[in-house]
């Protein structure tokens, strides 16, 4: 849930990018942070394995101004993606606000993504939160393997599989490149925003 | 949510207790990493933001650990480093007290701070 301090006037929001392991989820960030460098203060934060994946989250904050007079500052996260790290993605979801959900193309991740998304529906289940109420962006990665002739899914299969019942808005993207990185950051602070806008 | 008066009171009770008593950061946050109230001596600078999100992540990992060893929590955390330690612990289930002080105050006096100021907290939470 979003803090909101009537003192400092400053609401923090936290979004997390969930999604099957390798893929893209830090890389998503890292454009971000990349991208944004000169409106964030602070570095980012990466708790990684020795192989430079995942191992608990990755952390990002910046600035997006004043709403109403609050100070808006939005909390990135992501969790790790490797299926033996689930108590782990639980924990980083607590108090989450929005959610971009990073389903990786290629033809042989199919099941994954299905199994990470209904994964994400039972976690947030513990915390009482609804998948289906939540503020959620879908975002279909790795677009650009297409071109080196590694088989991908067409975007119809892909909301087909992931996103019949959600209704999501949804981007393909190329996160490596930064490819619609931006537009799905953007979107998902605009409906997180929304959101919360009642309690403003 | 917390309100206004209740802000303002927390904020006192953490100058007071700790700022007063030599510790050189305090931050009063949620489980979600957000900060509510922090202070400092105005000595040394901190990435708080950071900071919180690592805490928060911390503490709810050693309280997924203490649930693994038949613990219901491990309500008090402490790291000793060289020149600056740090204190954590929950004030009730939704927040967290973290300290961190140099190597001139003692490890029984913060913890006695803490324990008095955590006490406060939960009075002015609960009292509006």
């Amino acid at each position: 849930m979003a803090l909101i301090n009537v003192k400092t006037r400053e609401v923090q929001i936290k979004i997390v990018y969930y999604g099957p392991g390798r893929g893209g989820k830090t890389t998503n960030l890292e454009y971000i942070n990349k991208k944004y460098r000169d409106q964030i203060k602070t570095e980012m934060v990466s708790l990684k394995t020795q192989d430079d994946r995942t191992l608990f989250f990755d952390f990002l904050p910046f600035d997006v101004g004043k709403i109403k007079g609050f100070d808006i500052t939005i909390q990135l996260y992501t969790v790790p993606g490797q299926v033996k790290y689930n108590a782990t993605r639980r924990l980083v979801l607590r108090g989450v606000d929005g959610i971009v959900f990073v389903a990786d193309v290629q033809k042989e991740q199919r099941r994954k993504n299905i199994d990470s998304l209904n994964q994400l529906y039972e976690n947030l289940e513990t915390y009482h939160l609804d998948l289906f109420k939540m503020p959620l962006v879908m975002q279909y990665n790795k677009i650009d393997l297409k071109s080196s002739n590694i088989p991908v899914l067409p975007s119809e299969i892909m909301q087909k599989d992931l996103n019949g019942l959600l209704q999501a808005p949804a981007f393909e993207a190329s996160a490596l490149k930064g490819g619609n990185v931006i537009p799905t950051l953007k979107k998902v602070i605009t409906m997180t925003l929304a959101s919360i806008q009642g309690q403003l | 949510m917390f309100n206004q008066s209740q802000l303002d009171a927390i904020d006192h009770v953490i100058h007071t207790h700790l700022i007063q008593a030599g510790l050189d950061h305090v931050i009063f946050m949620d489980m979600a990493g957000n900060t509510i109230a922090k202070r400092d001596n105005g000595k040394s600078h901190l990435d708080s933001t950071a900071f919180a999100a690592l805490a928060a992540g911390n503490f709810a990992a050693v309280d997924a650990m203490a649930k693994l060893v038949g613990e219901s929590e491990f309500s008090l955390l402490f790291h000793r480093g060289e020149k600056s330690s740090i204190h954590f612990s929950k004030v009730n289930g939704d927040t967290l007290l973290i300290t961190m002080f140099s190597k001139d105050i003692s490890l029984g006096l913060v913890r006695l701070k803490v324990a008095q100021t955590i006490k406060e907290i939960n009075n002015i939470l609960t009292n509006d």
